[in-house]
C-alpha cells in the first residue's frame, strides 16, 4: 500500500485501534486534515483551543485507559498545548501529541508559526520525538505509542514538519506491529525476593497502612488491590489521584490522605509501624514535613519507576515492578502462607482508628440560608448515585469533590492532581463522555476554572457532549482566598472575581441550558433537572456560601497528627476528648 | 561527594540538551560533561562529573536511566577506573629566562608544547583535574593568556567495560 506522509498518519491511528482525536487544524497540519476529511475510521473532535484538546485527550485516557491522542499545527498550536501536556506528564497519563512543524527546509529559519516543539516540550514529556524521514514516520509513531503507554505511563510528542506529510510523496506502508528501543525497557516485575520480605513484613505488623496512588488505576490493579486489601483486613488510604481503586464506602477505606484528607487517615499514617505504599510517589501534599513522616513505620514502596523510590521518603523495602503483578504475587504469598496476621493487635488498631474517625473531620456547619459547597456534592452524590464521572478543575472544589463524593469504581474520579491545572474540568469531560456517551459526566468547578477553557462549551454543542457544569460558585478565587485568610490576615489580594458573567445566559447564549440555584431548599430539583436533561449540556450554576473554608487542613511544615480543625470540628473533638473517646 | 558517572547514548540530535536538561531542571550540578560517538557511530559516550549527597546521586542515576536516549549508565566512583582530562594553556613566553621557566615547568608535568611564537607557547597536558590544577597554580597567573579544558573522561580498569 502506497501512502502520503498525511494517510500514513490516519491508517496508522486505524491500525493502532485509535477512534477518537482531539485537534486544531494550522497551516504546518493541512495536508493531515485533508487525509482526515476523506475517512470515517478516525473520527476527529474540533475543539475551540489546542488547551482543550490537549485536557481533552487526556481525560478520555484517564477514563478509557486508552492512549489520548490530539493534533495540532505548529507554533501557538503546539504552545498551546503544552499546559495540557504538562499536566498529563504529571499524573502520567498516556497520550500522543502530533505537533505540526514547519517544513524540514525551514526549521531554525524562525518561519512563521515556527517553535522548537520538541525543545518547548522537553521537560514535560516522557519522550518526544522530530520526524526527519518519512520512511520513519510510522515506526516512529509506533515507538511514540509504545512509550506513552508502557512502564510508568507519559505523554509523548511527535512533531511532523510539512514536507513529511506532503500529498504527492507517497511509500510503502506497513504497520509496525511491534518496535523495539534498545534503551528503553520498563521492568514490569518485582524482584520475588523482595516480594516475599514485603509480605513477611506486613504480616508481621502490629499497626499496619496500606497507602495507594494514581499507579493501581494506571496499571488497571484494582481487583487485585481489592483482593489484597481484604485478604488481610489492613485500613487503606488512597491519595487524590488513586481514588476509586479500593471503593469509596468499604469500611476498610478510612478517607483520602494528606493535605485535606481525612483526620483518620493521617492519623493512622503518623502511628503506623509497617506502611506499604503501592503506585504513590510521596507526593509532598501526602507527606506534610517530611522529617516528621510516618516516625514509627518501616515503608514498602512499590513503583514501576525506579526513580520514584527513595526520592523523598527513604523505602526499606523497595519493589520496582508493576502494581498489578507485584499485588497479584503478593496475594499469592498470602494463600500460601502459613504466618497468620496479628489479630488481636489489629483489632486494636482499628479501635484506635475507629476513635479517629468519631472525630467526623468532614463535618461542616449546615445553613438555612446558603448552600454550603459540600451539601452541594453531596447532593450531586445522591442525584447521580454516585455512579458519574466527576471531571473537576483545581481549588477548594476540587476538594469538596474529593471529600464528598466517594469513588467506588477506579477511573470515575477525573482531576489534574500533579500539575493542579485549573481549565482541565470541562474539556476533560468532553473527553470522557465521548468515550462513555451513556454515563452521567459532571464537572465539578468553580466560577474562577471554568473560564479558563470555557470555549469549550461550544465543542460540547458541536459534538453532542451533554456534560453537567456543577459550578461551585463563591465569588472568590476560593482555595487562593482560604489561604489568604489563614495566613495572610485575610489580606485578600486578588481572588474577589467581580464582573463575572451571566452563566445561566451564557450557557444559553452556547445552545445550553443554564439553571441558577441560590437557596439550599432549591439544590435537590436544581440538580435533578439537571441531569434529567440527559441529551443536554446544562451549566447549574451554584451559588454557595462566600467564605466556606476546606478542612481539615495540614498546613505547610506540619506532620501528619497536626492537622487545623474547623471550628465545628473542634467542639467535636473537645467533646470527644471530655469523654475520653479520643485516642 | 564528587561522583563520576560515564554513559552510553543514543547517537541523536537532542539527547545532549535531554541530559543538561535534566540537571537544570532538577536543580543538579555539573562539574563537567564531555561527549563525543564511539566506534559504533549509532552510541555516544558521556562521562558527567557531579557533586551531590548520596541521595542527590542516588537521583541523577536513576532520572538519567529514565531518560529513553540513555542506554546504559554506570557510576564509576566506588570502583577502579581511570580518569583524565585534557588542557591546552597559552602561556607568555617572552625572553630567554621566561621561556626557559615555562619549558622546564612543562616538562616536570610532563605536557607537551604543541606551538611557538616569538612570545607564546601552547601547551597540552593530560591528567587528573588536580594535576591540571596545579599546573595551573605553578604558572605565574599574569603569563596566562589562556586556558582551555576538555573535562574528565573516564574508563573503567581491566576487563570490565561499560559496553552493550
Amino acid at each position: 500500500m502506497e501512502l502520503s506522509g498525511s494517510e500514513i498518519i490516519i491508517q496508522f491511528l486505524k491500525d493502532e485501534g485509535v477512534e477518537h482525536i482531539f485537534g486544531y487544524p494550522g497551516g504546518a497540519v493541512l495536508h493531515i486534515y485533508d487525509a482526515i476529511q476523506k475517512q470515517d475510521d478516525v473520527k476527529h473532535i474540533l475543539v475551540r483551543h489546542e488547551q482543550g484538546a490537549s485536557h481533552a485527550a487526556d481525560g478520555y485516557a484517564r477514563a478509557t485507559g486508552k492512549p489520548g491522542v490530539c493534533l495540532v499545527t505548529s507554533g501557538p498550536g503546539a504552545t498551546n498545548a503544552v499546559t495540557g501536556i504538562a499536566t498529563a506528564f504529571m499524573d502520567s497519563i498516556p497520550m500522543v501529541v502530533i505537533t505540526g512543524q514547519v517544513p524540514s527546509h525551514a526549521i531554525g529559519s524562525d518561519a512563521f508559526q515556527e517553535v522548537d516543539a520538541v525543545g518547548i516540550t522537553r521537560a514535560c514529556v516522557k519522550h518526544n520525538f522530530l520526524v526527519k524521514d518519512l520512511n520513519k514516520l510510522a515506526e516512529t509513531l509506533k515507538k511514540a505509542f509504545y512509550v506513552a503507554t508502557t512502564g510508568r505511563p507519559g505523554p509523548v510528542v511527535v512533531d511532523i514538519p510539512k514536507d513529511i506529510t506532503a500529498p504527492h510523496i507517497k511509500i510503502p506502508y506497513h504497520y509496525p506491529e511491534n518496535v523495539k528501543l534498545r534503551s528503553y525497557n520498563p521492568n514490569f516485575k518485582g524482584h520475588p525476593r523482595q516480594i516475599k520480605r514485603a509480605v513477611d513484613l506486613l504480616l508481621n505488623a502490629k499497626r499496619p497502612m496500606i497507602y495507594t496512588g494514581g499507579g493501581i488505576i494506571l496499571d488497571n490493579a484494582s481487583d487485585e488491590l481489592r483482593t489484597f486489601v481484604r485478604k488481610l483486613g489492613y485500613p487503606i488510604t488512597q491519595t487524590l489521584m488513586g481514588l476509586g481503586a479500593f471503593p469509596g464506602t468499604d469500611p476498610l477505606f478510612i478517607g483520602m490522605l494528606g493535605m485535606h484528607g481525612t483526620y483518620e487517615a493521617n492519623m493512622a499514617m503518623h502511628e503506623c509501624d509497617v506502611l506499604i505504599c503501592i503506585g504513590a510517589r510521596f507526593d509532598d501534599r501526602i507527606t506534610g514535613v517530611t522529617s516528621k513522616f510516618c516516625p514509627y513505620a518501616q515503608i514498602i514502596h512499590i513503583d514501576i519507576d525506579p526513580a520514584s523510590i527513595s526520592k523523598t521518603i527513604n523505602a526499606d523495602i523497595p519493589i520496582v515492578g508493576g502494581a498489578g503483578q507485584v499485588l497479584s504475587e503478593m496475594n499469592k504469598l498470602l494463600d500460601k502462607t502459613e504466618l497468620g496476621i496479628n489479630k488481636a493487635a489489629l483489632d486494636g488498631w482499628w479501635k484506635t482508628i475507629k476513635s479517629w474517625q468519631a472525630q467526623n473531620s468532614f463535618a461542616y456547619a449546615q445553613s438555612k440560608d446558603l448552600i454550603q459547597p459540600q451539601a452541594a456534592v453531596e447532593e450531586l452524590y445522591k442525584v447521580t448515585k454516585g455512579d458519574a464521572y466527576i471531571t473537576s478543575d483545581v481549588g477548594q472544589h476540587q476538594m469538596f469533590a474529593a471529600q464528598f463524593y466517594p469513588f467506588d469504581e477506579p477511573r470515575r474520579w477525573i482531576n489534574s492532581g500533579g500539575l493542579g491545572t485549573m481549565g482541565f474540568g470541562l474539556p476533560a469531560a468532553m473527553g470522557v463522555k465521548l468515550a462513555f456517551p451513556d454515563k452521567d459526566v459532571a464537572c465539578v468547578t468553580g466560577e474562577g476554572s471554568i473560564q479558563m477553557c470555557l470555549q469549550e462549551l461550544s465543542t460540547c454543542l458541536q459534538y453532542d457532549l451533554p456534560v453537567k457544569i456543577i459550578n461551585l460558585n463563591n465569588r472568590y478565587l476560593g482555595m487562593v482566598r482560604q489561604w489568604q485568610e489563614f495566613f495572610y490576615e485575610k489580606r485578600y489580594s486578588h481572588v474577589y472575581m467581580d464582573s463575572l458573567p451571566d452563566f445561566v445566559k451564557l450557557a444559553e447564549a452556547y445552545g445550553h441550558v443554564g439553571i441558577r440555584v441560590d437557596h439550599p431548599d432549591d439544590l435537590n430539583a436544581a440538580m435533578t433537572e439537571a441531569f434529567k436533561l440527559k441529551d443536554r449540556t446544562v451549566f447549574l450554576d451554584i451559588i454557595t456560601d462566600q467564605e466556606a473554608n476546606v478542612y481539615p487542613m495540614i498546613s505547610a511544615g506540619k506532620a501528619h497528627n497536626e492537622m487545623d480543625l474547623s471550628p465545628l470540628q473542634q467542639e467535636i473533638q473537645a467533646s470527644l476528648k471530655a469523654k475520653g473517646e479520643l485516642v | 561527594m564528587r561522583h563520576i558517572i560515564s554513559l552510553l547514548v543514543e547517537n541523536e540530535a537532542g539527547a545532549l540538551s535531554r541530559i543538561s536538561g535534566l540537571f537544570s531542571a532538577r536543580g543538579y550540578n555539573i562539574e563537567s560533561l564531555t561527549v563525543a560517538t564511539t566506534e559504533d557511530q549509532t552510541l555516544s559516550r558521556m562521562t558527567i562529573i557531579t557533586v551531590g549527597s548520596d541521595r542527590i546521586i542516588e537521583q541523577i542515576s536513576k532520572q538519567l536511566n529514565k531518560l529513553v536516549d540513555v542506554v546504559k549508565l554506570q557510576d564509576f566512583t566506588e570502583g577502579n577506573f581511570i580518569e583524565r582530562e585534557m588542557m591546552f594553556v597559552k602561556v607568555r613566553a617572552e625572553g630567554d629566562s621566561q621561556r626557559a621557566e615555562v619549558k622546564r615547568l612543562s616538562d616536570i608535568f610532563r605536557a607537551r608544547i604543541i606551538d611557538v611564537t616569538d612570545t607564546t607557547f601552547c601547551i597540552e597536558l593530560t591528567g587528573s583535574g588536580d594535576k591540571l590544577d596545579a599546573y595551573i597554580k605553578s604558572m605565574h597567573e599574569n603569563n596566562i593568556i589562556e586556558v582551555v579544558r576538555s573535562g574528565s573522561m573516564g574508563i573503567l580498569r581491566g576487563e570490565k567495560a561499560l559496553t552493550l
